[in-house]
């Protein structure tokens, strides 16, 4: 019973802050608002006894994409208010879609059942001795080894892509040039002069630095 | 006591509807439609972690983790685009994104 209650009054939070973000006016709410979501969704998991997905979710979603998009959301200089025209003009076409979508999906839902022989299809039941870490471990690092792998390149490229992306090329700026400091001759930097006693020498004009 | 299957499948359900409403909602702004995405996403997680509980079966936490992987790849990208889009162009209105078009 009081899981129950638990599970509506958390789903009740989980669906509420899903429409604040995405009706709210200030999108830095939305992302706030995005947050208690996550946060909800990941108490939903606790309730299934997914506890390490629970814990991932927070420190992914809630620790690093959230942050992300805050970061985004407060760096981006762009009036956000004029981003809200025509909310108006397509809240009914989106409503319309939306409950044609809910419909479907509850049609769905409603008349369909687990087929009776359907535990006997599992791939890896789980383990009723060892946490849920443990299990999704041992079968992570085992049996799904190779998306495991597949997985971390994805991250690896879309790191790589999201900084190519952003690095801004400052021509003025003072990166290092392996190709100009090995074309670099004695010529171009060094130049002999002869100082007059008691004067010494004017500075040599410098050439400029191909950066 | 354990929740029923078709709770978790009703509530991932209006989840995945407000991710499409907020879609249509925010055409202009980019961000909260990425926000909306990850919520549509977070759906689809839900419902593997559901049927995972209810059958018994880790394989759909497996799959909850690289759904959670391609979202988190998938939101720098688009962030990554996002700001550049608007250090080029000044704003982030979908409507205007155009320059691909010949």
């Amino acid at each position: 019973m009081i899981a129950n209650l638990a599970f509506y009054l958390f789903s009740a939070i989980l669906l509420l802050s899903a429409a604040m973000v995405v009706s709210s006016r200030n999108p830095v709410y939305s992302v706030l608002f995005l947050i208690l979501a996550f946060i909800n969704a990941a108490i939903l998991f606790l309730m299934t006894g997914a506890e390490f997905l629970a814990m991932v979710l927070v420190i992914v979603y809630v620790g690093a994409v959230a942050v992300l998009f805050m970061f985004v959301v407060m760096m981006l200089d762009v009036d956000f208010v004029a981003l809200r025209e025509g909310v108006q003009q397509y809240a009914p076409i989106g409503a319309v879609v939306g409950v044609i979508l809910f419909i479907e999906l509850a049609l769905v839902v409603t008349g369909w059942t687990i087929a009776p022989g359907a535990s006997g299809f599992r791939l890896s039941p789980t383990p009723t001795d060892v946490t849920n870490t443990v299990a999704l471990g041992s079968i992570l690092y085992t049996k799904y080894i190779f998306l495991f792998q597949i997985a971390g390149a994805i991250l690896l490229v879309s790191m790589i892509g999201a900084i190519v992306l952003t690095l801004r090329d400052r021509t003025r700026g003072k990166r290092q040039n392996l190709d100009t400091q090995h074309a670099r001759m004695p010529a171009d930097t060094l130049s002999m002069v002869t100082a007059k006693l008691g004067e010494g020498a004017a500075m040599p004009k410098q050439k400029e630095e191909a950066l | 006591m354990q929740i029923p299957l078709a709770h978790y499948l009703v509530v991932a359900g209006m989840l995945l509807v407000i991710g499409v409403f907020g879609i249509f909602m925010n055409r202009k702004n980019i961000i909260i439609i990425m926000m909306s995405i990850e919520l549509i996403l977070l759906a689809a997680n839900l419902n593997f972690v559901a049927f995972s509980g209810a059958l018994h079966d880790m394989v759909g936490q497996v799959f909850t983790m690289f759904v959670l992987t391609v979202a988190a790849a998938e939101a720098a990208i688009g962030l990554a685009i996002v700001v550049i889009y608007s250090r080029n162009r000044g704003s982030i209105e979908v409507e205007d994104v155009t320059l691909m078009k010949g």
